[in-house]
Order: C-alpha cells, then sequence, then structure tokens
C-alpha cells in the first residue's frame, strides 16, 4: 500500500453525474446501414488508403496501414462492401471534412484473419509493432498511438506504469463500467503494456467515487505482483495525464517532457483492454465503449462500432424533445458536435443530449475583475487571467511566454469565472493561431531557401554561359588566325562604324560558317558544335 | 598633473585597443537589421513591392528607402510586426502595390497545358516541375502563390485558386461574443 499520496493544485469539484448513466450495463449496439470510417483517428501522419471503392472487406481487415512510425492503422468495424473511400464530415469542432472509408455492412460479420499471440513470447518491439497495426490509440481522449508512448524514454526504461482509471470529467460512465464488467480483460492487457514496457510496478488510479470498480479490478489483480489498485480523491481533473501522475507518483513533468524521460508512462483503462484484444486474440480496435448521457430517455454505456453515426446511435437513448445540442466528450473539455450525422471515432467516450435545464446558458460575458479564482482553480499552475488577457490581445508570443501550452484545457478555469468569461476558447484560438504562425514561418523559410537556391542556381548557370561563350569566342577566332583569310564580306561593312580587324575577321568566319551550314557542306575548320539535323 | 596625464592617457590607450580588439573579434557579419526584417517578409517572392524578391525589399527598408507598407502578402500583421521592429508608426498597407488577399496557390490545367516551360522559368520557388513539351504541374505545398506564372503563360492555363482549409490548418476562431437584438417592440 502507497504511504500517502499527492496532491496537485488546483482542481474543481463540478457535479458528478454519473448515476444518470453507471446502474445500466453495457450493451452492444446493433450494425448500422452504413459505416463511415474516418481514415485518420489519431495524432501523427495521415494513414493512407488500402482499399477501393467496390471492395469487399473482412471484419478487422486493415483499411488504412500506419503512415510511418508516428502513426496508428485502421481497420474495417465489420465484413461488407466499400462503397466509396472520400471525404466526410468529421465529429471536429471545425466540421470540415477528411478521407473516410465508406462501408456498407453486409451482416455477416466475417472475420478477416486473427493471430492471438503469446506476449511473454515476443520482444517489446515486435508487440509495438502489433499495437501499431492493431490501430491501439489512447482511448482516454487524446487518441495518441498507445505504441509510441511505450518507447523507452531517457530514463531507459518505464519504471512504473500508471492505468489511468479516475475518469473524473463528470457525466461520463464508460472506463467505470468496462472496468466493472471486464476487469479480466483490461489486467491482461496490463500485463501486456507491463511487458512491453518492462516495468517492474503498475499503479491503477480510480477515483474513489467507483467503488465497484475498484472491486472489481483488485480482484482481477490480486495474483499480479507489484500490481496496486490506488483508490484517488475523486476532484477533477485527476484523470489528466500530468496530474494523475503527480497524484501516484509525486513526479512532476516539466513543459514539453513526456512520462517515458521519468521512467512513468500512463495508459487509460480502455486502452489497456484494446490492447489485451489485440495480442491476446488478434482483434484491432475495431469497437469502442460510448456512454449515452444527459437529456436522454435511455441513458447507458454501449459497445459501439468504430464509424457508427451518431444519430443512429442516439437512437438507442431517445433524446427528448426539448434537446438543443450534443456534446462529444464531457461537458468540461468537450465540444458540441456541428451536427449528428457524424461518425464514432476512437476518440468518442460520450455523447451528452444537451439542453437548457442541464446546460444552461451562459450569462454575458461581462469584464475580467482580476479576482484570481481562475489562478487557484488552475491545475497546471497556470495565471489563466494573463493568458486570457494576452490572447484576448492577441499577444501571442506573451501569451506563449506565460506557458499557454502548458494549459490542457481542462476547462476548471472557466468553471470558477464569475464573469462567464470562456476561457478556454480564448486559449484554443491563441494556441491555433500560433500553431498557424509557425506553420507559416517553417513554409516561409523553406521558400526563402529554395528562392535563394534558385537565385544561385541561375547565377551559376549564367556564369557557365558566358564562359562556355568565350570559349567558342576564343576557338572562333583561332580558327581565323589558323586561316589568315580575309573574306571580301569585310567590304560590306564600310558603311558601318569602323570595326577592329579582329572583328571583322570574326564576323567574317561565322558569316562563312553560317553559309556553309545552308549549302549542308561544312567548311573546314568548325569550332566544336552539336550536330545540326535535317 | 603630468603623473595624472599619463594615467588618464594609459587608460584612453588600453581602453581604444580593448574597443578595437572587440571590434575585430566580435565582427558581425552582413547586416543583421536586413536578416530581421527579412524573416517577417512573407518570403513569396511576389515582387509586389518592386522589388525583385524578400530580400531585396528588406535590404531596401534597412536603408530607408522604401516603405513598410508595400507588402501585401505580409498584409496588415506584416506591416505591424515591421513597425514594431524599426519603432515606425504603423501604416495601412498602400494601395498601389495591392491588396491583402486569402493565401492561394497555382493550379495548373493540365489537359490545357503545352509544356512551355515558361511557368517554370517565372517561378521564384521553384515550385513548378515540368520539361519542354512535357506537362507542367505545381507542387501545390510549396506554392507562395505569387501569381507570377499567372501572366507568361501562353494558353492561359495557370489559376490561382483559394488554399481549403483542412482538419489540420483550421484554426478556434476568436471568441465572439454573441450580441443579441434587442425585440422591436
Amino acid at each position: 500500500m502507497l504511504a500517502s499520496l499527492f496532491t496537485f493544485r488546483g482542481g474543481v469539484k463540478p457535479a458528478s453525474h454519473k448515476d444518470e448513466s453507471s446502474h445500466i450495463p453495457i450493451s452492444p449496439a446493433p450494425l448500422p446501414d452504413l459505416l463511415v470510417v474516418p481514415l485518420r483517428q489519431s495524432a501523427g501522419g495521415a494513414p493512407q488508403a488500402r482499399v477501393q471503392a467496390g471492395q469487399r472487406v473482412a471484419k478487422g481487415e486493415r483499411i488504412g496501414a500506419a503512415d510511418g512510425e508516428f502513426s496508428s492503422a485502421i481497420h474495417a468495424s465489420t465484413s461488407g462492401t466499400v462503397l466509396a473511400v472520400e471525404p466526410r464530415p468529421l465529429p471536429h469542432p471545425s466540421g470540415l471534412s477528411a478521407p473516410c472509408a465508406v462501408i456498407e455492412p453486409d451482416g455477416e460479420e466475417r472475420w478477416g484473419e486473427r493471430v492471438p499471440v503469446d506476449y511473454a513470447s515476443e520482444s517489446p518491439e515486435a508487440l509495438r509493432g502489433r499495437l501499431r497495426d492493431a490501430g491501439i490509440v489512447g482511448l482516454g481522449g487524446a487518441a495518441f498511438p498507445s505504441h509510441v508512448k511505450l518507447r523507452p524514454g531517457a530514463a531507459g526504461r518505464i519504471e512504473t506504469l500508471i492505468i489511468n482509471g479516475a475518469e473524473c470529467e463528470p457525466w461520463i460512465t464508460c472506463d467505470d463500467l468496462l472496468m466493472r464488467e471486464r476487469a479480466e480483460g483490461v489486467s491482461r492487457g496490463i500485463a501486456v503494456l507491463r511487458h512491453i514496457a518492462s516495468a517492474s510496478r503498475v499503479l491503477i488510479g480510480i477515483e474513489d467515487n467507483k467503488p465497484q470498480a475498484i472491486v472489481a479490478m483488485r480482484a482481477a489483480t490480486a495474483r499480479m505482483a507489484d500490481v496496486e489498485v490506488v483508490p484517488v480523491p475523486t476532484l477533477y481533473p485527476t484523470g489528466g495525464e500530468k496530474q494523475l501522475i503527480r497524484v501516484l507518483t509525486g513526479t512532476e513533468m516539466p513543459f514539453g517532457r513526456y512520462g517515458a524521460e521519468y521512467g512513468v508512462q500512463c495508459f487509460n483503462v480502455a486502452t489497456a483492454y484494446s490492447v489485451h484484444r489485440a495480442i491476446d486474440l488478434g482483434e484491432p480496435m475495431l469497437s469502442r465503449i460510448v456512454t449515452l448521457t444527459g437529456n436522454v430517455a435511455r441513458p447507458g454505456n454501449h459497445e459501439v462500432l468504430i464509424g457508427t453515426p451518431i444519430d443512429e446511435l442516439l437512437k438507442l437513448a431517445g433524446p427528448k424533445p426539448d434537446t438543443d445540442r450534443y456534446i462529444m466528450g464531457g461537458p468540461m473539455t468537450g465540444i458540441s458536435l456541428p451536427r449528428v450525422d457524424l461518425p464514432v471515432i476512437k476518440a468518442t467516450n460520450c455523447i451528452i443530449a444537451a439542453n437548457a435545464a442541464l446546460f444552461p446558458q451562459q450569462g454575458p460575458e461581462m469584464p475580467c475583475i482580476r479576482c484570481g479564482a481562475c489562478t487557484r482553480a488552475c491545475p497546471a499552475e497556470l495565471q489563466p487571467h494573463e493568458l486570457y488577457w494576452f490572447s484576448r490581445a492577441r499577444n501571442f508570443v506573451k501569451a506563449a511566454e506565460y506557458g499557454i501550452f502548458d494549459c490542457i484545457e481542462c476547462g476548471c478555469c472557466a468553471f470558477v469565472c464569475p464573469s462567464n468569461i470562456r476561457l478556454v476558447d480564448y486559449y484554443r484560438f491563441s494556441k491555433s493561431s500560433i500553431r498557424a504562425q509557425e506553420r507559416e514561418k517553417a513554409a516561409a523559410d523553406a521558400a526563402r531557401q529554395r528562392f535563394e537556391f534558385r537565385t544561385l542556381r541561375e547565377e551559376r548557370e549564367k556564369a557557365e554561359k558566358a564562359a562556355r561563350l568565350a570559349a567558342k569566342t576564343a576557338a572562333g577566332r583561332r580558327a581565323v588566325e589558323g586561316a589568315g583569310a580575309r573574306p571580301a564580306a569585310a567590304e560590306a561593312a564600310t558603311s558601318l562604324p569602323p570595326l577592329d580587324d579582329e572583328k571583322r575577321a570574326l564576323i567574317a568566319g561565322a558569316v562563312a560558317r553560317a553559309q556553309a551550314h545552308k549549302e549542308g557542306s561544312p567548311v573546314e575548320p568548325t569550332p566544336p558544335q552539336a550536330p545540326v539535323q535535317g | 598633473m603630468i603623473p595624472a596625464l599619463l594615467v588618464m592617457a594609459g587608460i584612453a590607450v588600453v581602453l581604444g585597443a580593448m574597443l578595437g580588439y572587440a571590434s575585430i573579434r566580435f565582427k558581425v557579419k552582413g547586416d543583421p537589421l536586413v536578416d530581421k526584417i527579412d524573416a517577417i517578409l512573407p518570403q513569396t517572392q511576389c515582387g509586389q513591392c518592386g522589388f525583385p524578391g524578400c530580400k531585396p525589399y528588406a535590404q531596401a527598408i534597412a536603408k530607408g528607402e522604401a516603405e513598410i507598407n508595400q507588402c501585401p502578402p505580409g498584409g496588415e500583421e506584416g506591416v505591424r510586426k515591421l513597425a514594431d521592429l524599426l519603432g515606425k508608426e504603423f501604416k495601412p498597407l498602400s494601395a498601389e502595390h495591392g491588396t491583402e488577399k486569402p493565401k492561394r496557390v497555382a493550379f495548373i490545367d493540365e489537359a490545357a497545358c503545352i509544356g512551355c516551360t515558361l511557368c517554370t522559368q517565372a517561378c521564384p520557388v521553384d515550385a513548378i516541375v515540368g520539361a519542354a513539351k512535357q506537362m507542367h504541374t505545381v507542387i501545390a505545398p510549396l506554392c507562395t502563390g505569387c501569381e507570377l506564372c499567372v501572366s507568361p503563360c501562353p494558353v492561359d492555363c495557370i489559376a490561382m485558386v483559394p488554399v481549403q482549409e483542412t482538419v489540420d490548418t483550421w484554426k478556434w476562431k476568436y471568441p465572439v461574443v454573441q450580441l443579441k437584438l434587442a425585440e422591436p417592440a
């Protein structure tokens, strides 16, 4: 047992709203009429499509291969026919489109090849490759490719493996239900992750408002050595990666550093479960558990195939008529969906139907009174009001100086703000503007380099041309001197300004050569030149 | 009196020698101001400022021969940055040099292209590939949108198309507070 837990600064305690959906067992969602599987669902490079329209695919068939090491594969969630590979709108705040494979299920659920592996007999390197090809990404929300996180960092190896079952955000219960019902699978996944990372101990952090999950996970991991289930105090955002690492190990990670460098790495419980399915059963990541809750008749958790349209899924829960918008993710960090005919992706952990009663319209934004409530709530120990001022004034240099990229966009500051300022929106604006500026800067630098190289090349070509011309002139001159000829053509030039003899001779030589070419009988001597055809 | 003068003269000589050494040892090659200005300019190399490229314009600004508001691709933001750097007053973009437009890239209608290479010669950043009597095409990510290839084309097969926003390049908008219009009484 750990002697004591550590704490992070700040945090808030919003009403949890977990009971609405947590008492109903997970049920599988029915097969939809159409699946829209976005080809890119993780951080890193976009996978290239490996299928074409009209092609039949088996369940679990890889339809997009990982593009490089920092990317993750995509699979057909069920068997059927690929209708198209085309841009479709994504569940992204922009509502923009990106390439998706549209699959019409045949209802057979015909599996492709499944290769279960005994993880103990495989090297960590090979297992990481398998995870990449099985499309395993973090299911906590960021969808970061898991095999990348398992690479040994600067510390040499990952000493402590942290399994994140905190699920601190209100309304969401998918991890809670997963741990209650499938603790055995989660613990097997943990064993695989531990083998890959060669971690000496495993800490499973679960918030103490999930007693059933804690009991289930303790029972499932009872026989594993050095695996400990640690109930952590319920405080938002304990489930943030850096926050949970801080609470469980006391390690505080500086900006821009990752857990692996400090011998700590953190995985979500649902990710661990998918790892178990991928390695022990040979099934790639095809489905995930999604909480449907909020203003609905039948809240609950469903096992949903990736690519299922959200509007079809919502029929299971029955949104009430006064629902005015839908939130993907939790109320703190989630995004308002621009529409509902969008696919479920690997990062979709929860869909909340919102109405004015559950999520009252925020009051009008009022001026910042510098009360400091946001600073006390910020778990990243930033000064949100300063960041707000700088973002509002578009002073991005200062915002970056004050650590805007340390902000985890947890929403604690906006939650406590008495002036109803949508602080996180300002930070998101700032961050994406800074990233865009960096992209533009990189593009401008590349353009400058190409322009300078081009200028250099043109000058070099000019110099080379001048040198060639000079050589040709010299050769012509030698030829004229060698022949000792002063052809009569020189007399024609009397009306022109007087030329010196040398030049006259050169011109005469050139005229003679041109005449010779015309007649088709080369006259000796000719300067070296390309053969003339035709 | 004399010793004091000697001491002062001695100090002057020593300091002079140190300054002289430092000026050689820490000599800055090139003009750092030109590089700083050049770093702000968008590197479109379009020549709309009246100079043959961004660097010459940067040199002209550094010498005080050009105004800071002659670069339409850099936009108002670019002028603002230049004004900050040089300690000058902000000025709106000068109309005679053009207006700020959304980013566009050249697109070659490959069916109409006759392979004359005139556009490849005009492109200042080597963003067009193609050889004589072969079809040409624009490498869109490298195109700066300078439009210099448009006028040389003898068959008018080059068009400037606006760059579409993707999920990767999409930006969060500046949070605007929605104002409710008062209901007419």
